[in-house]
């Protein structure tokens, strides 16, 4: 069991069954390729990104985390029409750090997952930025108050889901 | 070296798989087809998620149309009654524009001009859309299947949506043009200016390749030039909203969309065009005035009078056209005159009531025309409104003849022979 930097205590490390690991990152998959639809400001937020956090901090496994990030991430990219990989290898760096720092810091309070998602939503920008008009030469702009609002929005969201989320925890 | 993987194993993963997934992008990157070398995972994404979509839609649908239809139906009857009095009022228009299309239609003949012409096209829903502001595409219900394939246009009513990129057996992904890798061969209305619409990353359209020495001005209308050998030409693209000096002698132009892209509910897949040389055959001649005489009712046939038979009582015969001040006259839409002239016959369906001024003047304009010399009376100030709209200077009109009295003869309707003999209403004379 992984001790914590902040309080030196042991932190607890969770699993999901497997329905629950397959079928809610298909479920975010889904709303956030049809709510948009209905309400155009949904297209904000970033919800695989956001089960992605949630599954790495709680796994606390770095492999999974970016397993989990990898697969999701892929499977986002298919529903675009831009080049496989580039949410692909976005979210598994997300997975990868989200798991690090889970490990780490004791996250499951409502202030430190505002916050590791408000750092992670930047990490993933940053490195889609990054990747996309680097490697992909895709023609991008960086906002900074559109980055920042939605970093906020879906912080604030993540807030939320991560407390339904935790319904499906179950100690490892 | 062992150790030291071991020691980094979960680095070393992530190393990999960093490193699988560059690989596939820069192979995507390197083919110039990236859609073809990843088509197949496409479609199997396209084929598990829009079966999904497609039956929350239709149960969504469903229960909207229970509610609206069955339940939620207030105001209903108003709309009908505005609905009805606007295609009234735009069948007048339409036969103005159908004299303005044969005109054309003549002229292109002359000058051997080819249009296309939308043969098919098939409408869809929007079922889905990639969920992310960095690829602005979204689903529709129709694929293969129903004849839709890549790089059909997708319009609505009011204008361009996008094209379609991908097509499986019965779904399709439609990519808009708002989105950055998307381009529209575009002309603007007035200007006649070329160019080239194209999205940003922030969703805006921007109108490229036209130089700062061109005047263009905001709020003049962008339609598509049909250069591009995907979208037909003449349709509505939208409006440009600010022009400023941008870089290299090129004007910065930005175009809203005529079209809101970000509620897409159904929309039309255009499958199939065909070049066609405007024909002369005259199609859509048809008068307005033609169009109001078989709303009339036709004035009945007079009863046959022997000429030489003076009349018994000695008293003078009835005036045929008593002289009438038009529009305080008017009650249920007739005018005394008319109104003796039909005694009791019934209102045809969708004849101009009342409730509706235009219709109203309309006919009361046609039908004191048929019971009266024009210069018996003073044109109605209303009748000159519901011309305005419908004359139009230069379009031909009968020559004025000089009024006779108007005897409408049996079978004709009122308004057929008043138009053309009615010099002092001859404004009011649609055409």
């Amino acid at each position: 069991m992984p001790i914590t930097y902040t309080s030196q205590e042991q932190v607890e490390v969770y699993r999901f069954s497997v329905p629950a690991a397959i079928v809610i990152p298909l479920i975010a998959l889904f709303v956030q390729a049809f709510v948009p639809l209905q309400l155009h400001f949904f297209s904000i937020l970033d919800l695989p990104l956001l089960v992605v956090i949630f599954f790495a901090v709680a796994r606390r496994s770095q492999v999974a985390g970016m397993l989990t990030g990898s697969l999701i991430g892929l499977l986002q990219d298919s529903l675009t029409h831009q080049p496989i990989g580039i949410f692909g290898l976005t979210k598994t760096v997300v997975g990868f750090g989200a798991s690090s720092l889970g490990g780490k810091l004791d996250v499951e309070n409502v202030g430190a997952r505002f916050l590791v998602t408000l750092f992670f939503f930047g990490v993933h920008e940053i490195v889609y930025f990054t990747v996309a008009r680097g490697l992909v030469k895709l023609t991008l702009q960086w906002s900074w108050g559109h980055e920042l609002g939605a970093a906020l929005v879906n912080a604030a969201t993540a807030t939320v889901l991560f407390t339904l989320l935790d319904r499906f925890k179950q100690r490892a | 070296m062992e150790n030291l993987i071991t020691r980094y194993r979960n680095v070393t993963i992530l190393a990999v798989i960093l490193f699988v997934q560059v690989l596939g992008l820069a192979v995507q990157v390197k083919r110039s087809g990236a859609d073809e070398s990843t088509r197949l995972i496409r479609l199997w994404t396209i084929s598990s998620v829009t079966p999904l979509e497609k039956a929350i839609v239709w149960c969504q649908g469903g229960l909207g149309n229970i509610w609206n239809n069955y339940i939620y139906l207030r105001g209903v009857r108003q709309e009908n009654r505005d609905l009805k009095f606007e295609i009234e009022r735009l069948r007048l228009e339409q036969v103005r524009l159908a004299d303005d299309a044969h005109q054309a239609r003549r002229l292109q003949a002359l000058l051997g001009f080819k249009e296309q012409y939308i043969a098919k096209t098939v409408a869809a829903q929007v079922i889905g859309s990639s969920g992310s502001e960095k690829s602005r595409l979204i689903y529709i219900d129709k694929g293969l299947a129903d004849g839709v394939e890549k790089d059909m246009a997708v319009i609505t009513a009011d204008g361009v949506v996008g094209k379609v990129l991908l097509a499986s057996g019965s779904a399709a992904q439609v990519l808009l043009i708002n989105d950055r890798s998307s381009g529209v061969g575009v002309i603007l209305d007035k200007s006649r200016l070329q160019g080239v619409v194209k999205g940003t990353a922030t969703g805006e359209l921007v109108l490229e390749n036209v130089m700062t020495d061109n005047v263009v001005s905001p709020g003049e209308l962008v339609v598509t030039s049909g250069g591009d050998q995907i979208f037909p030409k003449g349709h509505t693209l939208g409006l440009v909203t600010r022009v400023s000096p941008g870089a290299d002698l090129f004007l910065n132009i930005r175009v809203k969309p005529s079209t809101n892209l970000s509620s897409l509910e159904e929309v039309l897949v255009i499958t199939k065009r065909e070049d066609r040389a405007p024909s002369l055959a005259a199609s859509g001649s048809e008068r307005a005035v033609d169009i109001l005489s078989r709303r009339l009712p036709s004035v009945p046939d007079k009863p046959a009078v022997d000429p030489n038979k003076a009349p018994a009582t000695g008293t003078p015969p009835p005036p045929t056209n008593p002289p009438t001040t038009a529009p305080q006259s008017v009650v249920n839409g007739e005018t005394p005159a008319t109104r003796s002239a039909q005694p009791a016959s019934p209102k045809p369906q969708g004849e101009a009531s009342a409730t509706n001024p235009g219709n109203l003047r309309a006919a009361n304009s046609a039908r004191q025309g048929a019971v009266r010399p024009a210069r018996s009376q003073k044109p109605a100030p209303a009748a000159k409104k519901i011309s305005e709209p419908i004359a139009k200077p230069g379009t031909s009109v009968p020559a004025p003849v000089q009024p006779a009295p108007v005897q409408p003869a049996a079978g004709k309707s009122a308004a057929d022979q008043a138009a053309p003999d009615n010099p002092g209403t001859s404004e009011d004379k649609p055409h």
